[in-house]
């Protein structure tokens, strides 16, 4: 997905221009994962390898429901179990099975995009989705280093980057996201991001009443804001759904490492072969006289 | 007739030179990864995901040529007590070229000694940092934050590599007379006592006049 939307791209990766800026209309969108109402069934992930073509090796069970166990270069969502202790208002600690899916998040201001050293290899649409175009990926793993989240895996196969594209395809003709369409109980929701906002708002309402006065939404403006939003019971502790940050931003290495350091380094570069040439008209060579 | 001194073996100057031509293929190809603007050097390895792939094997040849050359040269750049002298009055040098008011000079001054040692850290620390994030090889082994402090060190090492060659090469442009020392491997007379006298005098009292 790249051309189809070459007037809808906000950002793109390595490159210093602006991309077209024409289209403005265009809503932010956002989905909304509602982990109080997961029922872990892992419908989103089926439907996501079956809308994607995806069919990743079975793997081996290694003691807990998460299957396959990580994300990887052929699971773009994982639903993440989490048994920890807790407790509501007026209660004493309990057990809760917390299931969070587990996928790119579609930062607003994307370490991945940041890091990325190949022009156009991954690209911010209008309406906030971040994908990678794997035609013009090199396979060097910037952005796993640049993601906050620890989202892209880089396939062991032909070394292209892969994570969620939030169904940009789908996306783009109307259509909500394949996990969304999947979930049979409504757990992710799929619309503007202004109205998933206001849904995840009653949603906090509803479960604030019942109990859970920590009940928020993740929406980290570490990063801007994400285009995948959670409502978490204990908005006070994501760490508690499995470890989800706290407070995700670009890594101060990336952004010094993407920010101002390079120009400067490359100034200094070309400031250094400049100051040669004209060292060199001014002072003239060194040159031993020929005697003897 | 313009008499000469041997200055550099075969082996040294072909070693020389192999790292010299893996500098620029790695340097190439790294710097097209280091600035958007400068992308299309790719262009130049057949595409940017080739350019991915053998930048890598480049910075180890590269290393690995400088570690037969290093051997061959590091005793003679060990840091004395007149080298501090001589930086003292670097600056002087630089703005005149007056080379016969400087502190007398070994087989190396002191800038030569300082371009060499920055080449053997910042090489040094290439190597190691480009291990830790390269593709699909090794950069797994890592943990990410181990990853994102290596890419700034290995940026960081290699603006220091490119600015000391620059440095290297500049010096060898100015001073007349000292590129023959890596291409024939000799250099004349005039040239060793003007520059080196201290080394001059040394190869003199061993071989002679040759």
């Amino acid at each position: 997905m790249s051309s189809l939307q070459s007037l809808d791209i906000a950002a793109r990766s390595a490159t210093t221009l602006p991309s077209p800026h024409a289209r403005t209309a265009v809503q932010e969108v956002a989905k909304l994962i509602d982990v109080s109402t997961c029922i872990g069934c892992k419908a989103c992930q089926v439907a996501c390898m079956q809308w994607n073509d995806l069919r990743d090796e079975v793997g081996h069970n290694v003691g807990v429901y998460d299957n396959p166990a990580d994300l990887s270069a052929e699971s773009w969502t994982v639903m993440r179990f989490s048994e920890v202790q807790t407790s509501k208002a007026n209660e004493e600690t309990r057990l809760e099975w917390l299931i969070r899916k587990d996928g790119c998040m579609h930062c607003a201001d994307p370490g991945c995009l940041k890091a990325c050293p190949s022009p156009g290899a991954i690209v911010k649409y209008t309406n906030g989705i971040v994908d990678f175009i794997e035609e013009n990926c090199i396979g060097c793993g910037n952005c796993v280093i640049g993601c906050p989240f620890d989202i892209p895996r880089i396939s062991k196969k032909d070394n292209k980057a892969y994570k969620c594209t939030l169904c940009s395809d789908r996306v783009t003709v109307g259509l909500e996201p394949a996990c969304v369409k999947a979930c049979p109980t409504g757990a992710i929701q799929f619309g503007t991001k202004t109205d998933m906002l206001e849904y995840a708002g009653e949603r906090i309402v509803d479960l604030k009443e019942r109990g859970y006065a920590q009940a928020g939404i993740y929406d980290p403006p570490g990063v801007g804001g994400t285009h995948v939003v959670y409502v978490l019971q204990h908005a006070d502790k994501p760490e508690l759904y499995h470890g989800l940050p706290a407070d995700p931003k670009i890594s101060p290495w990336v952004s010094l490492w993407k920010g101002v350091a390079k120009p400067l380094a490359v100034a200094a570069m070309i400031g250094a072969a400049l100051v040669s040439v004209f060292h060199y008209l001014k002072v003239g060579p060194s040159e031993a006289e020929e005697d003897e | 007739m313009t008499r000469y001194v041997a200055r550099y073996p075969d082996r040294t100057r072909m070693n020389h030179w192999a790292v010299a031509i893996l500098f620029l293929c790695a340097g190439l190809s790294g710097l097209a990864f280091f600035h958007p603007a400068l992308f299309p050097l790719t262009l130049l390895f057949g595409g940017a995901p080739w350019t991915r792939v053998l930048h890598p094997f480049f910075g180890v040849l590269m290393v690995l040529g400088f570690v037969f050359l290093f051997a061959q040269v590091w005793r003679e750049n060990l840091w004395k007590p007149r080298d501090t002298a001589w930086m003292k009055a670097a600056p002087q040098l630089i703005k005149t070229g007056d080379e016969a008011s400087m502190p007398p000079v070994g087989k190396y001054n002191a800038g030569q000694k300082l371009v060499f040692w920055a080449f053997g850290a910042s090489l040094a620390l290439l190597f190691i940092t480009g291990f830790v994030f390269w593709q699909p090889w090794f950069a797994d082994y890592f943990p990410i934050l181990a990853r994102r402090v290596a890419v700034v060190v290995h940026a960081a090492s290699a603006t220091l590599l490119v600015l000391s060659v620059i440095a290297h090469v500049y010096a060898a442009i100015w001073v007349k007379g000292t590129m023959r020392a890596m291409t024939r491997g000799t250099v004349t007379e005039s040239w060793a006592r003007r520059n080196h006298p201290l080394w001059y005098r040394e190869v003199r009292g061993e071989n002679g006049s040759d």
